[in-house]
């Protein structure tokens, strides 16, 4: 029986047409994995945060409280409910930099996606359709930049292009592309053999018909589950970049760049290293839940393993 | 005494979109040196009633019978431990797909020596022995050689033959084999079930053969059980059944044999197994049925008597004129 | 076999072409001119200039600089430091054995306790074991390895004072370098303290370097683990009544360590990776830190050899990975 369910939905995939059926069916498979209904919750209270930045937070996040430097948070000797999260060593309010941290880490997932995915999805189905010489060449060429560690390899690049949040993402984008180039090309060559694209093809649908018509919308579902993925690495990645002084530049709120200036304080002051560091987990946590609850319900192969 | 005794078996799966009956009240009886061929189309349940009879099914699965027997032994109080020195010894099973269901990592001969050194008492060197007297048996040439193969050396066909092999290592009394032709060619087929039948006769064990091929029933087996969406729909002998059916499907399945053919279509049963869904009140063959009245519809059928092939039916066909009248 | 072999080899060695070529193209071709990085702020004169591009060969060709650049890397030249002006290989050969020992303790304990908790997860599936470990290990997933460093640091060196917070040995120890692996060159210099020393100063770091591989062989074991007992020789070694952990340990467990051994492999590449961060961090002195301390000094020839010395590491595990993988693996074994 679960042969003739799992044919049937095949078949609804295909038609294209049904799409309510093909969404319901898609929700109630996410729903049922309550980590992943979970990790969405606290993704769109994270993008709330991110949207709403200067309305929720209580203070500018770069004004100086000098007077209230390195306060304790509020539960501790010497906090106060005027800086919930306690402040920097600047007297900067720990819970504005925070809220104001969600929009850059969120910004930088969105970029690092769009770009990455929209650039290796196309030089992916390239390579699926392309003939034999130029996808061993672009295939060769993916293999290479995926010898290098991406840390590493981001790292190098931003170090050349010069340090900043834009170059960081840029260099996050450009070692994480390979991924999609690769994936894309695997599911194009796999469906590229099936009777529809033949089908299609008899039919006298063009080459870009046919690549991004006829097999893309077929080969979405990995690419989808590898989009959520990637978010998840760009954040920890430009938090790491940031971190070692080679993302966003000092007074910026961003999480890994907050690491960075807390470093010293790591045996004084445990709220300044502590909060940002709590801020990234959960936030990588929940997009990490809610990646792999898109992989079970869009992956058919992997369902209910 | 029956060496299998089954009655009233039902298994159940637990789905995400709820329970499913796969098997719904089966009785199997198996004798000493008996075939007995379990017929039906796919989904109709002869597989999981005999992996519920090995004790095979996943977790997911709820096994209730009235009784479950073994040569007297109580199939379903029996510990992990007990059952699992019963299986592969005295109760074994061949599969449909001989290419995946050998283990790709291991040798064929490393995986029947396993089966060996589990059950019996051999050592080392006497196991080899036995090994290359199984194949030899089992009509693989040169077995010192194939012994050291891999499975993917090997052909469907050969894979078959090694399963069988594995299967009958520790001489069980009773075998299940469950489709072991359907994955094969039609040459191989034959070939496969010459030997499965050569080797019943040879060492008198019991016999079930699972198959949808009335063709394969009616070259080997003793006795017929058909089924039909995991309910038993009739249980005869091979020469009653293809002579008098008593059964609407059954007949359906004969009529549609292309050696039975009279017109120049064949003729095919509309319709499908209903699914987890789809199961309709009544009999569960009413809406496929050019005999359903509105009885059928709304009543689920009666058993028969054993003269009317225990036929699950309303309105058995062939029934003889003071057997209709009771 | 050897096919196989032969046919890895073939992409191993355009891919090593590439990897140079890139190495060499990211110092040349984006913007920026090295030797007057090299100057700084104090400027220099036009003929001290000159001399400097003849000595780093930037007056020639740019496709005679790559030849000339390819063909030393094949001699072991990977050119001089700026900062130092030791050669480059010599630099990244004295500070390897460092990485690599803070990596060997890495893997080892990833895979060690990541194994284990796969295969229980996936024989548990389901029950509390299973959901613990994968929320465990999804949590290591996602953890900013920088940050967990810092948390360690402030428990086990801040508040318990268990362990020292950079370097690989106390100060009070000296001896020479017999091996670069401080574990046995302490044991073998016959000080006492020096290996319990090298140890407390070592575990820190790898279960830091540790947390991203662990996570991610338990979760491929779990899932290869599951995928292999649905498959039908399971139904068959069940069949055969072999015990549960005979089914598990051996049948399974065989199959679903043909992607578990790649998945392993390939974590080499996260750890160098990690160890950028790890080393840092703990002051580790391996060619992580190394690599950072030369981009932000501008050391280019540094972070040119040091790019490409990483990615042939990474290389070269791949490959031995991918014959491993063929070892394992009867099919590919037998062809």
């Amino acid at each position: 029986m679960a042969d003739t369910s799992a044919q049937t939905g095949r078949n609804v995939l295909r038609d294209g047409g049904t799409r309510p059926t093909r969404f319901r069916t898609f929700w109630n498979s996410f729903s049922e994995n309550r980590g992943a209904v979970i990790g969405l919750w606290v993704f769109l209270a994270f993008l709330f945060v991110a949207v709403f930045a200067p309305l929720i937070a209580p203070y500018d996040p770069s004004a100086q409280f000098r007077d209230y430097a390195l306060q304790p948070p509020v539960w501790q000797d010497g906090g106060a409910w005027a800086f919930p999260l306690g402040t920097d060593a600047l007297g900067r309010d720990m819970l504005s930099r925070l809220i104001h941290g969600a929009r850059f880490s969120f910004f930088v997932g969105i970029v690092v996606v769009v770009v990455a995915a929209s650039g290796g999805i196309i030089i992916g189905l390239i390579a699926g359709f392309a003939p034999k010489w130029l996808d061993t060449l672009i295939m060769r060429l993916m293999d290479i930049i995926l010898a290098f560690p991406s840390l590493l390899l981001a790292l190098v690049l931003v170090a050349v292009l010069g340090p900043s949040l834009l170059n960081a993402m840029i260099a996050i984008a450009l070692v994480l592309q390979p991924h999609y180039v690769r994936l894309t090309r695997a599911s194009v060559l796999s469906e590229r053999g099936k009777d529809y694209v033949t089908a299609s093809r008899v039919a006298g649908a063009g080459q870009l018909r046919q690549m991004f018509i006829t097999v893309l919308p077929n080969c979405l579902a990995p690419i989808i589950v590898q989009a959520a993925l990637s978010f998840s690495t760009a954040i920890l990645d430009a938090a790491a970049l940031g971190f070692l002084g080679m993302g966003a530049q000092p007074p910026t709120p961003e999480w890994g760049t907050m690491l960075a200036d807390a470093r010293e304080f790591v045996l004084r002051a445990w709220w300044v290293v502590t909060f940002p560091g709590i801020a990234i987990l959960v936030t990588v946590l929940a997009i990490n839940l809610m990646g792999d609850g898109l992989r079970d319900a869009l992956d058919p192969k992997l369902k209910r393993s | 005494m029956s060496l299998l005794k089954i009655r009233n078996l039902s298994v159940t799966f637990a789905t995400s979109t709820g329970p499913f009956r796969a098997v719904d009240k089966v009785d199997v009886d198996v004798d000493k040196g008996q075939i007995l061929a379990i017929v039906g189309e796919s989904g109709s349940g002869k597989s999981v009633s005999m992996l519920a009879t090995m004790g095979l099914l996943p977790w997911t699965a709820t096994v209730t019978a009235d009784e479950m027997s073994f040569d007297g032994q109580d199939l379903r109080t029996l510990s992990g431990k007990a059952r699992r020195r019963l299986i592969g010894n005295d109760l074994a099973m061949i599969f449909q797909e001989p290419m995946s269901s050998l283990n790709p990592c291991f040798s064929v001969g490393f995986q029947i020596r396993e089966a060996l050194r589990k059950h019996t008492s051999m050592d080392r060197k006497q196991r080899h022995a036995r090994c290359v007297e199984l194949f030899e048996m089992v009509g693989i040439p040169s077995p010192e050689q194939r012994l050291k193969a891999y499975p993917h050396q090997l052909s469907g066909g050969m894979n078959q033959r090694v399963m069988i092999a594995m299967a009958i290592a520790c001489k069980p009394r009773l075998l299940i084999a469950d489709e072991p032709t359907t994955a094969l060619d039609v040459t191989i087929q034959a070939q496969i079930l010459d030997l499965l039948t050569g080797l019943q006769k040879e060492t008198g064990m019991g016999l079930i053969l699972i198959t949808h091929d009335m063709g394969v029933v009616a070259e080997t087996a003793e006795r017929v059980a058909v089924q039909y969406a995991g309910q038993k729909v009739e249980d005869q002998t091979v020469t009653d059944l293809f002579a008098t059916p008593h059964h609407p499907y059954t007949a359906a399945l004969l009529a549609a044999l292309p050696e039975r053919a009279t017109e120049k279509h064949l003729p095919t049963i509309p319709g499908v197994v209903p699914g987890q869904h789809d199961r309709p009140v009544g009999c569960l063959f009413s809406p496929r049925c050019q005999f359903a009245d509105d009885r059928c519809r709304a009543i689920e059928p009666p058993v028969q008597p054993d003269a009317l092939g225990r036929a699950l039916c309303h309105y058995p066909l062939n029934a003889p004129a003071e057997a209709q009248a009771q | 076999m050897l096919k196989f072999f032969l046919s890895r080899l073939g992409t191993f060695i355009p891919t090593f072409f590439g990897v140079t070529l890139i190495s060499f193209a990211f110092i040349r071709v984006l913007p920026g001119d090295p030797i007057i990085v090299m100057a700084g702020e104090r400027g220099m004169s036009q003929e001290r200039y000159e001399a400097l591009r003849a000595q780093y060969g930037f007056d020639q060709p740019i496709w005679k600089q790559f030849w000339d650049y390819f063909t030393g890397i094949l001699q072991g030249d990977l050119g001089n430091s700026f900062v130092t002006n030791r050669p480059v290989w010599d630099e990244f050969f004295s500070l390897f054995p460092a990485t690599l020992e803070l990596s060997i303790c890495a893997i080892i304990i990833a895979t060690c306790l990541g194994l284990p908790a796969g295969v229980i997860a996936a024989v548990y599936r389901g029950k509390f074991l299973d959901r613990f470990f994968m929320s465990t290990a999804l949590i290591g997933y996602s953890m900013p390895i920088f940050w967990w460093a810092l948390l360690l640091i402030i428990v086990f060196s801040g508040n318990l004072g268990w362990t020292p917070v950079s370097g690989r040995i106390g100060l009070l120890y000296f001896f020479e370098d017999t091996t670069g692996f401080m574990l046995i060159d302490s044991l073998l210099s016959g000080q006492s303290g020096a290996f319990r020393s090298a140890v407390s100063h070592l575990i820190l770091p790898s279960i830091v370097l540790a947390t991203i591989p662990l996570a991610v062989i338990a979760r491929q074991t779990r899932s290869a683990m599951l995928e292999v007992l649905s498959e039908d020789y399971i139904r068959t070694a069940r069949a055969k009544g072999l015990s549960p952990e005979r089914v598990n340990g051996v049948h399974a467990l065989r199959n679903a360590m043909i992607p578990v051994i790649t998945v392993i492999g390939l974590s080499v590449g996260t750890l160098l990776a990690g160890a950028i961060l790890t080393e840092t961090i703990f002051s580790w002195p391996g060619i992580g830190k190394w690599m950072v301390d030369s981009i932000f000094r501008r050391d280019y020839p540094v972070v040119q050899g040091g790019l490409l010395m990483i990615a042939v590491i990474v290389m070269i595990v791949n490959l031995l990975v991918d014959l491993t993988y063929g070892l394992i693996n009867p099919k590919i074994r037998s062809r």
